[in-house]
């Protein structure tokens, strides 16, 4: 973890899609970032296996407040740059 | 493994303004020898056998190498690719045949989206192949490598959640576990609900568990076949028995009200007409085994003489003694040779949770048909069991009661009478 990996939002939509799967009617590759989980179709366990493969991927941790904070994935994405950074800041 | 049923002696009958008769008006198969009712149904006259060696995992360090497999099952071409992730393939499986299930009754979000349509399912093991990966994560890569839906994607109960919230189902709903006899026990429960005042309940049973960690616990039953010869090895009622094969898949069944039926022109397979359940007495007991009571409870719930049972689906062990004692208590009942006996469960292997509800299926397109599937890879039975066992060909009879038996590991005995519709059914285009 030297090197600091910047997330993106398509970052979290990929992980979003591999761990609980593409929605039927939902475009991801769309304006999601404002969107809620709930209104994209996926469940706090969806939820909550998305931010685990994202944690072990960029090797940080969001804790479970932050999973309960981040309603839509802009606040995910937002929750996992600052673990990023804090990851890269103890590495540093 | 816990092991949890509902007493079926004590039905009560339920406020409900129903007769209390619930016919069957949907069917959704997944066999073997056939992804699909007609394709499975078409399989079972041509007397043609899904059992082969394993292809799921490599048998060759374990002492039983030959399985039924549900072959060419595309999970992606089934269902939503959202629950990929969190199914196991005994759940894909079961979804898939849910589907075929509804589809078949007809049934729409008038009759699913109440709080009066459930689902009632047997399991006996649960996600056995998602559970070996997830704990294969835990102890090779640490607690943060389990999926999150671990939490619920091995579990009993989980065929019967994922059907009600694909279904829009929201009326009363659970799970049976009693090995093989809780595929009958379930449809029974179901019937119970109708009984209780729901409209339409989605029952029967899907198993699967062909990984490692399933086999091994299939294996240390002692009860497996370890022939390799598909011809050979499961061979239930001949001289030749030596264990059986296990399977994967089974049968989902739409059981309705026969009122909610007619009413909205739904097209009964037939009713559950009775059922009973009995549990043997312990290993060394003076009593026998009490398969002949629940044979008897059955026709008693059904107000069927014996004489009535045109045929009997055969619980069919393919163990000597398991067989004798069937055939003892099918002697009992009907007296030597009485009744049309076959056991086509002997091309899927024996099914646990799937193989009851797959026995109503194929008892049910029997009545339709008018015609009883054979017994495959059985020339003769054993004479001494003195059964009159349907062998080689189907036999083209017309059949309007139907006797299917199950007995599940450990001591579960369960026996479900099934009716023909007063109007036949034709079979599908």
């Amino acid at each position: 973890m030297s090197v600091q990996q910047i997330i993106t939002l398509q970052d979290i939509v990929r992980a979003l899609r591999a761990a609980a799967g593409e929605g039927d009617g939902v475009d991801l590759d769309g304006d999601i970032a404002d969107v809620t989980f709930s209104e994209l179709g996926y469940d706090s366990i969806a939820v909550l296996e998305t931010v685990g493969s994202l944690e072990r991927a960029y090797g940080f941790s969001l804790g479970d407040e932050a999973i309960q904070e981040a309603q839509t994935p802009g606040q995910l994405l937002r929750l996992a740059i600052e673990a990023t950074a804090g990851v890269a800041g103890l590495a540093a | 493994m816990s092991t949890g049923r509902t007493d079926s002696t004590t039905d009560t009958t339920g406020t409900g303004s129903t007769t209390g008769t619930a016919v069957v008006t949907g069917i959704g198969v997944v066999a073997p020898n056939g992804l699909g009712t007609e394709e499975y149904w078409a399989a079972t006259l041509r007397g043609e056998s899904g059992i082969r060696r394993l292809t799921r995992f490599d048998p060759a360090q374990y002492p039983s190498r030959l399985a039924g497999e549900v072959l060419g099952f595309d999970p992606s071409a089934h269902l939503p690719d959202r629950l990929l992730p969190q199914t196991d393939h005994m759940t894909r499986l079961a979804l898939t045949a849910a589907d075929l299930a509804v589809l078949d009754a007809g049934a729409g979000p008038e009759e699913l989206h109440t709080l009066g349509a459930g689902v009632v399912t047997a399991s006996a093991s649960g996600g056995f192949e998602f559970g070996q990966r997830e704990l294969e994560n835990l102890w090779s890569k640490g607690n943060e490598y389990v999926s999150a839906y671990q939490s619920f994607a091995w579990f009993y109960a989980v065929n019967t959640g994922q059907i009600s919230i694909r279904n829009g189902m929201r009326g009363p709903s659970g799970v049976i576990v009693a090995d093989q006899a809780g595929g009958l026990d379930a449809v029974a429960h179901a019937r119970r609900q109708l009984r209780g005042g729901a409209s339409l309940m989605v029952t029967g049973g899907v198993d699967s568990s062909l990984c490692p960690w399933g086999w091994t616990a299939q294996i240390a039953t002692g009860l497996l076949s370890t022939s390799d010869d598909p011809a050979r090895a499961y061979t239930p009622f001949a001289d030749t028995a030596n264990g059986y094969v296990a399977g994967e898949g089974g049968a989902i069944l739409v059981l309705e009200t026969e009122e909610a039926a007619l009413a909205r022109g739904a097209r009964p397979y037939g009713s559950v007409a009775g059922h009973a359940a009995t549990f043997d007495p312990p290993p060394g007991s003076s009593r026998g085994p009490a398969l002949r009571a629940a044979i008897l409870g059955a026709l008693a719930d059904a107000d069927c003489p014996p004489g009535d049972v045109d045929v009997v689906y055969a619980d069919a062990a393919g163990l000597p003694d398991k067989d004798a004692a069937e055939a003892a208590a099918l002697r009992e009942v009907f007296g030597p040779h009485g009744v049309p006996v076959t056991a086509p469960k002997s091309m899927t292997g024996r099914l646990y949770s799937g193989g009851g509800p797959l026995d109503l299926a194929t008892a049910l397109l029997g009545f339709r048909d008018g015609v009883i599937p054979p017994t495959a890879n059985v020339t003769l039975p054993d004479p001494a069991h003195r059964i009159d066992l349907v062998t080689g060909e189907p036999r083209a009879v017309a059949t309007r009661t139907a006797l299917v038996l199950a007995r599940g590991h450990g001591g579960f005995n369960s026996a479900m009478v099934l009716r023909a519709p007063a109007a036949p059914r034709t079979p599908s285009p």
